[in-house]
């Protein structure tokens, strides 16, 4: 019935003791923060509340996540049939993604044992950007795991259940596509609330909807990334048409998105920013050329076609997406009062955001391993 | 109505009657205000309090010399307490050419009448530069030089104040040729006690708390060599100021509007006075409407107005004279720097990780694109990669 099917293997490879070794730092870093709190191995301060903690392991963890939201978009939404093939895979990113975000946004919490308050009907704001992202998050989380059930009741045959959920699941997709859409949005209102901090190359009040485009940008990017690394590592077929054809779709939105964000600039006055000869300038750049080279690399029909250039459009992507992210939140954004600020991430900083994209690998690798996720041709 | 004072309405207890509808609080409150810009302590309220309510008001004969009413007008809009506060209930203004209600030989008559009367016990108060060139023909009133008024004046006065930078030591008319001879108060009357309130206008609390101190101990405040009070002139506006955290760290507002002058920094580059000139603008501020109420405040430089020498003598563009500290070649930082930058731990971490990513992104490309070059004739099909 399923076209999909484990590709069972060998389970613990050397790559996959490689990422264990690196989850396992990770886990050291974390016991460190939880006995000793986030000063002992961030490089965090007043000026810099949210450091990669926030920015990577959540925002571009999340964006890198909407590869199931934005095939769901497509196959569902736009009635796309043909992508189906492509669902599950990029579902289970999603569900890693966002999985992991949600782990990760208890790292970063002062004061993560009052989380439960999140939930307390009298204790929320409920005008809070934040709030919205919170409940939103832990929704969608709830939805993706229930969105690949199907994959577990196949892989332990219990059919009866699984035909009994097909029949609701339809809810359950609609509101996969609709809580993205919310929360995506919102993590770029979260930045609009902090207003004049922020450059004005990054500051405008359409950053809802260029970061819930570029979120989708990267959820299609995600697609041919993480299938030609397993067909590459994993020696998996590649579906080279479909990959060259939601090559196709990431151009589009591309191009819009690139309209969108330089109309706005034009619009606001603050080009002119992008000359001067400072960081932001230079991140704006390579931020936005990152944007500019799959549009370039794509552009001819026939180079779709070809796996090394869907690759390096599709990292491009990634890079120009998490890029704008870090941009946005980081190095664009200037504390207004109270010191001169600094913020580098701290050794211990990284290695937890290193070991939580080797535990999604990890993860990956079990589940496509022993699950059928995988698109048998 | 007219209100008699009895004996027991010069108790403390009869001051609503004396004092036509202000409530005793209010009062009170008033006179501790007092009290403490002179710097006196609480306790001193009631005695200000006594004086302030006494039926015997002592008069006062205000006279106007070469002036603009400036001082007058800063003081009419005094709050605590108000002008009409001062010269209905405390003193007894007998002479003012610009309050007084009688007019021409009447209002003369009486500062006559009153400056006989009244010998050796009444306040005088000059505001206005003399002018003494040419037997001091430049500024008459009543038909004679303003000259005379003072002289007369001065002999019986209990005590004599200046009021305004023009009567302290010259003011206005006495800066640029000086056609008219403007001279201040204290120079001509050599032998006497002058209390000097420069400034222009000068604070009216400076003036409001010199005559309450006079009225309630019978002496005035003490003075400095220059014959200002000292509660209100001893210290330099630079010493007190707000933007003074700026000036020792050397930042300055080069012209007007700059991104230094936006910020409020120091304006000492702008011309600024305030370390050569003493008075306690910064402290005090002026019109009671909160903070920033002061020329410094509002982003302008310290004119110097108080200051002989410097008011309407140094251009706005001149440089101040430092009297106690000049600014120091190198500066500290106001900001410390906060948090922690790249280390090279962290900047070789971040530099392994990207440098892995890039390699194996070399790596996955460059296997593409051989293999793409081998199977250039089906891509466009789903296909096995051959193992």
């Amino acid at each position: 019935m399923s076209t999909h099917a484990p590709i069972g293997g060998k389970l613990f490879t050397r790559p996959f003791y490689f990422f264990l070794l690196l989850f396992m730092i990770a886990l050291a870093i974390l016991a460190t923060r939880f006995i000793f709190g986030l000063g002992s191995v961030t490089n965090l301060n007043d000026g810099y509340p949210w450091g990669i903690w926030i920015v990577i392991d959540v925002m571009i963890g999340t964006a890198f996540g909407c590869a199931g939201y934005a095939v769901a978009l497509l196959v569902y939404l736009f009635n796309r049939g043909e992508y189906h093939p492509l669902v599950r895979s990029a579902l289970m990113a999603g569900m890693f993604g966002y999985t992991l975000a949600g782990m990760a946004v208890m790292f970063d919490l002062g004061r993560y044992w009052q989380f439960y308050t999140l939930m307390m009907p009298g204790y929320v704001q409920y005008n809070s950007v934040m709030l919205e992202v919170a409940w939103c998050v832990m929704a969608y989380i709830v939805v993706l795991w229930i969105e690949f059930l199907p994959t577990f009741l196949e892989r332990f045959g219990l059919k009866n259940l699984r035909q009994k959920l097909s029949k609701v699941l339809f809810i359950i997709i609609a509101l996969g596509i609709l809580l993205p859409t919310m929360h995506q949005s919102s993590l770029g209102t979260m930045a609009v609330v902090a207003g004049h901090q922020i450059s004005p190359l990054w500051q405008t009040q359409l950053l809802p909807p260029l970061f819930l485009i570029s979120a989708l940008l990267m959820g299609y990017a995600l697609v041919p990334f993480e299938a030609i690394l397993a067909s590459m590592g994993l020696r998996q077929p590649m579906e080279t048409s479909l990959l060259a054809k939601i090559s196709g779709v990431a151009l589009a939105v591309t191009i819009f998105y690139l309209v969108l964000r330089f109309a706005d600039l034009l619009w606001r006055g603050a080009l002119g920013f992008a000359f001067e000869s400072n960081l932001d300038a230079l991140m704006f750049w390579v931020e936005n050329l990152l944007f500019i080279v799959p549009v370039v690399l794509l552009a001819q029909r026939s180079s779709r076609t070809n796996p090394a250039l869907i690759f390096i459009s599709a990292v491009s992507l990634l890079l120009a997406g998490s890029i704008y992210r870090i941009n946005t939140y980081i190095i664009g954004y200037h504390p207004a009062a109270g010191g001169t600020w600094h913020y580098f991430p701290s050794v211990a900083e990284i290695m937890l955001t290193v070991g939580i994209f080797s535990f999604e690998v990890i993860l990956y690798l079990i589940f496509v391993k022993t699950l059928p996720v995988l698109h048998r041709a | 109505m007219a209100i008699s004072i009895k004996e027991s309405d010069t108790h403390l207890d009869g001051f609503v009657g004396t004092l036509g509808g202000v409530s005793r609080r209010e009062f009170m409150k008033f006179c501790t205000g007092v009290a403490a810009t002179i710097g006196l302590p609480a306790g001193m309220s009631w005695q200000i309090a006594a004086a302030a309510s006494n039926p015997q008001r002592p008069p006062v004969i205000w006279l106007s010399a070469q002036e603009c009413t400036g001082c007058t007008e800063s003081l009419l809009r005094s709050t605590h307490p108000t002008l009409e506060q001062l010269i209905l209930d405390a003193i007894s203004l007998d002479y003012h050419e610009t309050l007084s209600a009688g007019a021409g030989h009447q209002a003369e008559a009486h500062k006559q009448q009153s400056m006989q009367q009244n010998k050796g016990k009444y306040v005088l108060v000059v505001d206005g530069s003399i002018p003494v060139k040419d037997g001091g023909i430049y500024c008459k009133v009543a038909d004679r030089p303003i000259l005379d008024h003072l002289l007369e004046a001065a002999e019986g006065a209990a005590a004599i104040i200046a009021i305004g930078s023009c009567a302290s030591w010259g003011g206005i008319p006495s800066s640029g040729p000086n056609p008219t001879g403007a001279t201040g108060v204290a120079e001509i009357l050599k032998d006497k006690t002058i209390v000097n309130i420069p400034g222009c206008p000068p604070n009216p609390y400076n003036f409001l708390t010199t005559v309450l101190h006079f009225l309630a101990f019978n002496r005035l405040p003490e003075l400095d060599a220059k014959g200002r009070p000292k509660f209100a002139y001893n210290r330099l506006i630079h010493e007190n100021c707000e933007r003074r955290p700026h000036f020792d760290a050397g930042r300055f507002a080069i012209t007007f509007g700059d991104e230094g002058h936006r910020k409020g920094w120091c304006l000492y580059k702008l011309g600024c006075k305030g370390p050569e000139t003493y008075a306690n603008c910064p402290a005090i501020l002026f019109g009671d409407v909160g903070p920033g109420a002061w020329p410094v405040g509002t982003g302008h430089p310290c004119f110097g107005c108080s200051e002989q020498g410097v008011g309407f003598t140094k251009g706005v563009h001149q440089l101040a004279e430092l009297e106690t500290i000049k600014p120091s070649a190198t500066h500290v930082d106001i900001a410390e720097d906060i948090g922690v930058g790249v280390t090279p731990a962290a900047a070789a971490t971040a530099l392994a990780v990207a440098g892995a990513a890039a390699g194996a992104g070399g790596v996955v490309v460059n296997r593409l694109m051989q293999n793409n070059g081998n199977e250039t004739d089906n891509d466009l099909e789903p296909h096995d990669r051959e193992g």
